[in-house]
């Protein structure tokens, strides 16, 4: 899989992410746009574009690490929201931690000034395409 | 509760952000404490072009915010929530095509905590496409509030 990847995907490109892979890990970019905010007062990012962000970086470097026919399918996701996402660009990474014939486990997370401190984080398993899995 | 909050402001809630606007959120009826919103099907918010089936993360979106319009509904009024967490569980493929619905129900409010279940589905809500799990912190007065790291640091 390209590391142009998230570029196919019409909700990656609603949220306007940019891929980079850098060897074998992914680091994706939402840039700040003034449709992506939730709460207008703060103003802060809608925590479901954050989400979004964080569960198509997983799948992103799913799919870089384990190239199938098929995108890998979500089967759950948990997203904790660690602090408010300011009005700016937000990055994200993610690493699995087991991946077996069917069932990979994922955690990433999203951060924007400063890595060490995230925004939110994510565990999420996707199931890998089963036709072709197995090699 | 007020009649202008339920006619006037839960509608706003539901669509008047943002990124809740661009993504087409519709205010859809509130039924006792069950809140209802719909997102219309468009093909910019597909996942996997291949299959035509609404991202996972628009669910997702789509969960969080029906949501906090529950909470909304069990506090009776508008005050500054935010998601602490969330799980989905993706059960099925969203179908081509459709609008989603998304239903959600704060069945426990404490003075900082709103815990909720929301469920997204075309127009069975009990065949989901996706269960969600969430908790809200309840914005208290004073310094810790939500957003409270967003706000300029007073010197010491």
């Amino acid at each position: 899989m390209t590391p142009a990847l998230l570029d196919s995907l019409p909700y990656a490109r609603f949220l306007n992410l940019r891929t980079q892979a850098n060897g074998d890990e992914v680091t994706v970019v939402m840039p700040f746009t003034d449709k992506l905010i939730g709460n207008p007062m703060l103003p802060a990012l809608h925590g479901g574009s954050t989400a979004a962000l964080l569960e198509m970086t997983a799948m992103a470097q799913v799919s870089l690490t384990y190239p199938r026919l098929r995108l890998p399918r979500p089967i759950n996701v948990t997203v904790a929201y660690l602090r408010s996402g300011r009005p700016v660009d937000v990055y994200a990474r993610a690493r699995i931690n087991k991946a077996g014939r069917r069932v990979a486990h994922v955690v990433a997370e999203a951060w924007q000034d400063a890595r060490h401190e995230p925004i939110a984080s994510l565990t999420a398993h996707f199931l890998l395409d089963p036709e072709t899995a197995g090699t | 509760m007020t009649d202008s909050f339920l006619d006037t402001l839960l509608p706003q809630l539901a669509s008047g952000a943002a990124h809740t606007h661009a993504l087409g959120f519709a205010f859809s009826g509130l039924d006792g404490d069950r809140v209802r919103i719909r997102v219309p099907y468009r093909e910019d918010l597909v996942g996997d072009p291949e299959t035509g089936v609404l991202a996972g993360g628009l669910v997702t979106t789509l969960l969080d915010h029906v949501g906090g319009l529950a909470v909304w509904v069990g506090l009776g009024a508008f005050r500054p929530v935010a998601t602490l967490d969330l799980r989905v569980d993706y059960m099925r493929a969203a179908a081509p095509g459709r609008d989603l619905l998304a239903e959600a129900r704060c069945y426990r409010l404490t003075r900082n905590l709103a815990f909720v279940r929301a469920w997204a589905f075309e127009d069975d809500p009990t065949d989901p496409v996706a269960a969600a799990q969430s908790a809200y912190m309840v914005s208290a007065e004073g310094e810790h509030r939500t957003g409270a790291n967003l706000k300029p640091k007073t010197a010491a």
